[in-house]
């Protein structure tokens, strides 16, 4: 029988089969941070076990972390009692720990490509839905309870029924400002927030193979916003050439027997999917969200559908746009906002910040708007620097600020105030997701910052074909 | 180990008839800075039950007083999308209830509440309209979740639906044990398999 990707990499890590239930699946590769794991840890010592592969979980603090003063001591004692809990606990059971102000901190999902951790064919975990991000190598990655991290550390396995298979094709080449954001957010508003749940997606078809590895890494990234567990891509040269040479990636010999693997890593013809859906590229322009869902996205030039015209309960619909203040009908181009927030583990890559300068390149900040630039990592700040997007950056009013996930969850300072709007590139626009009463459009970092320039929610296109 | 044995459980319900009920609601992140597992209840559904100054929204249907001690919610569809933070579950559970009733649940949602002893009953939409109704229309409504047979019944007028749990949870739940009791009993067979990975 001809197998999918996704089959070749579970069955490959299944040690066993439960009877009428889960596999029990190793992990290869297991993220902890600061927020999801001490209560781990304490499970862990209160039934005794210790840590059974210390080596195979990387501790990286980034959820509470605040973006500036990072050199002082955390100001919040409940944020800094988190971070203190993790240093402890990864020096006591002898875990890699990159903490505030290491050299190799950042947000879990942008490190753990960035130093060679993520390798095509590893199964990946880590307390946090975006673990997803990961899926752009070819791995199985997915985030997991807090139980299940204590279960990997104490067993190094899961306990997880296998998911359905559903591939997501989207062919075509894709026009002027729209980027991997817009191609998640447009398959998020066709199949809603829990059209994939129970699935697990490999994404295929042109767009994807075109596409940069931290395109790739975006767009499995918001796997989870359509219900998947995760989602993934076929690794091939591109994903080949962005390990090669990272810090922890194989070398030598190894690299050579990785790269054997690896290129068998691919869906065979005839393989079967429980599901399958095609989109074309060129349906797809600058996406914008005006709920409280990422299911709730149209593109930028769009109004607020009808709820006669949504799938959702028309109560809840409603629910949704009071929250927000809109109304059905109303036009997204000329809103205005108050806040735009660059960064998180979706667009928080230095893909991203090139996006971001194309526009603000010799432009202004508009005066209404409050902007926070939160790279994803040091390595982000550092080839910021070295490309001098910084002075770009600069020039046209903006700061760059400290590494962390920021004003995506608002766990540390940068919230946005209640009843301001924000236009950020971040993943979720539930209720009060980055501030009590806070109002969040989802976008690119092309629409962040025309908009952040223009002082309205602005189609990018206006200023990159003008 | 970590939480009671489920089996029949009859109790009136909370209703929450809206859809897509993310996890940031259940428990807004600001609420995640805990490192022992304790008073997640009281911030169960903070925003939704809470105005800014502090005070209750009287109309929230888990401040009323009339479904006050139930063990069961009805929530809407999509109930547990978003975050994967296990908080959520450990405030349904802290809050006292031991059973959530949707005609759909996200994927990680329902399975941190099997993990911690919480049982997501999914049920029909129809059902769940039944179920809605009755609530709606008298407060004192009992429902009956009967693990063992994975069945859920309106007990006045005795509509009942069968519900689906894979065995092995099924007997985790009955018997209070979860997936680590499991798994350390297999440890030499995993140290085994480990050695056979290539990186």
């Amino acid at each position: 029988m001809a197998n999918t990707l996704f089959d070749k990499v579970w069955d490959a890590h299944v040690v066993r089969k439960v009877k009428e239930g889960p596999d029990v699946l190793f992990i290869d590769r297991h993220f902890i941070h600061e927020v999801t794991s001490p209560v781990a840890f304490l499970g862990l010592e209160s039934r005794g076990n210790s840590v059974l592969y210390p080596e195979k979980t990387f501790a990286t603090a980034d959820h509470n972390t605040p973006t500036i003063n990072q050199h002082l001591p955390v100001e919040d004692p409940l944020s800094a009692n988190q971070l203190n809990a993790l240093e402890e606990n990864a020096k006591k059971y002898g875990i890699s720990h990159w903490g505030l102000g290491d050299k190799n901190n950042g947000i879990v999902h942008v490190v753990g490509p960035e130093n060679g951790i993520t390798l095509p064919g590893a199964t990946i975990v880590c307390g946090d839905s975006h673990t997803s991000t990961h899926g752009a190598f070819g791995a199985i990655a997915f985030g997991i309870g807090t139980s299940e991290v204590e279960m990997v550390l104490s067993t190094q396995c899961i306990m997880q029924p296998k998911p359905k298979s559903l591939r997501i094709n989207v062919n075509g080449s894709l026009g002027v400002g729209v980027t991997p954001k817009d191609v998640a957010l447009y398959i998020i508003s066709k199949l809603s927030t829990s059209g994939a749940t129970g699935y697990f997606v490999e994404y295929a078809g042109d767009v994807f193979k075109e596409m940069s590895m931290e395109g790739r890494m975006t767009v499995c990234n918001l796997s989870i916003e359509m219900g998947a567990r995760g989602g993934m891509i076929a690794p091939d040269e591109k994903t080949y050439h962005y390990i090669k040479g990272r810090a922890l990636a194989p070398k030598g010999e190894a690299w050579d027997k990785a790269m054997n693997y690896w290129q068998t890593l691919y869906t065979e013809d005839n393989a079967a999917f429980d599901a399958e859906v095609t989109f074309e590229a060129s349906d797809i322009e600058p996406m914008i969200t005006y709920g409280t869902n990422p299911g709730m996205g149209i593109g930028v030039t769009k109004s607020i559908p009808n709820s006669d015209d949504t799938d959702s309960g028309a109560k809840s619909y409603k629910k949704s746009l009071a929250y927000m203040n809109f109304d059905e009908g109303d036009a997204m181009l000329g809103k205005e906002i108050d806040f735009v927030f660059l960064g998180s583990c979706t667009n928080g890559r230095i893909e991203d910040f090139r996006a971001f300068c194309s526009i603000v390149e010799g432009r202004k900040k508009a005066d209404n708007v409050t902007a926070w630039l939160v790279p994803g990592s040091h390595k982000v700040v550092d080839q910021i620097k070295e490309e001098g997007l910084d002075k770009i950056i600069e020039n046209a009013g903006f700061v760059l600020r400290e590494p962390g996930c920021s004003a995506c969850l608002a766990m540390n300072d940068d919230k946005i105030p209640s009843g301001k709007l924000s236009v950020s590139t971040s993943n979720r626009n539930f209720e009060g997701r980055q501030g009590p009463g806070s109002r969040t459009l989802l976008a690119s970092p092309l629409v962040a910052a025309a908009s952040a320039v223009e002082g309205v929610v602005t189609d990018p296109r206006t200023i990159l074909t003008a | 180990m970590a939480y009671d044995k489920f089996d029949v459980l009859t109790s009136t319900a909370y209703p929450l008839p809206i859809e897509n009920v993310d996890t940031d609601q259940i428990i807004p992140a600001r609420f995640l800075k805990a490192t022992e597992r304790v008073g997640f209840g009281d911030n169960f559904f903070r925003d939704w039950r809470y105005n800014q100054d502090g005070t209750p929204k009287a109309d929230f249907p888990l401040n009323k007083e009339i479904y006050a001690g139930s063990k069961i919610l009805v929530g809407g569809k999509n109930f547990g999308s978003g975050s994967s933070r296990e908080h959520a579950a450990w405030s349904v559970y802290d809050f006292g209830l031991r059973c959530v009733i949707s005609s759909f649940f996200a994927d990680i949602f329902r399975n941190n509440c099997l993990n911690v002893g919480v049982l997501p009953v999914q049920v029909s939409e129809n059902f769940a309209n039944t179920l809605f109704d009755a609530i709606m229309a008298n407060p004192n409504t009992e429902i009956k979740v009967d693990l063992p047979k994975q069945t859920v019944t309106l007990v006045a007028t005795g509509e009942s639906e069968s519900f689906e749990i894979n065995t092995y949870k099924k007997d985790n739940m009955l018997n209070g044990f979860d997936d680590i009791d499991y798994l350390k009993n297999i440890e030499d067979e995993i140290s085994l398999f480990a050695k056979t990975r290539p990186f």
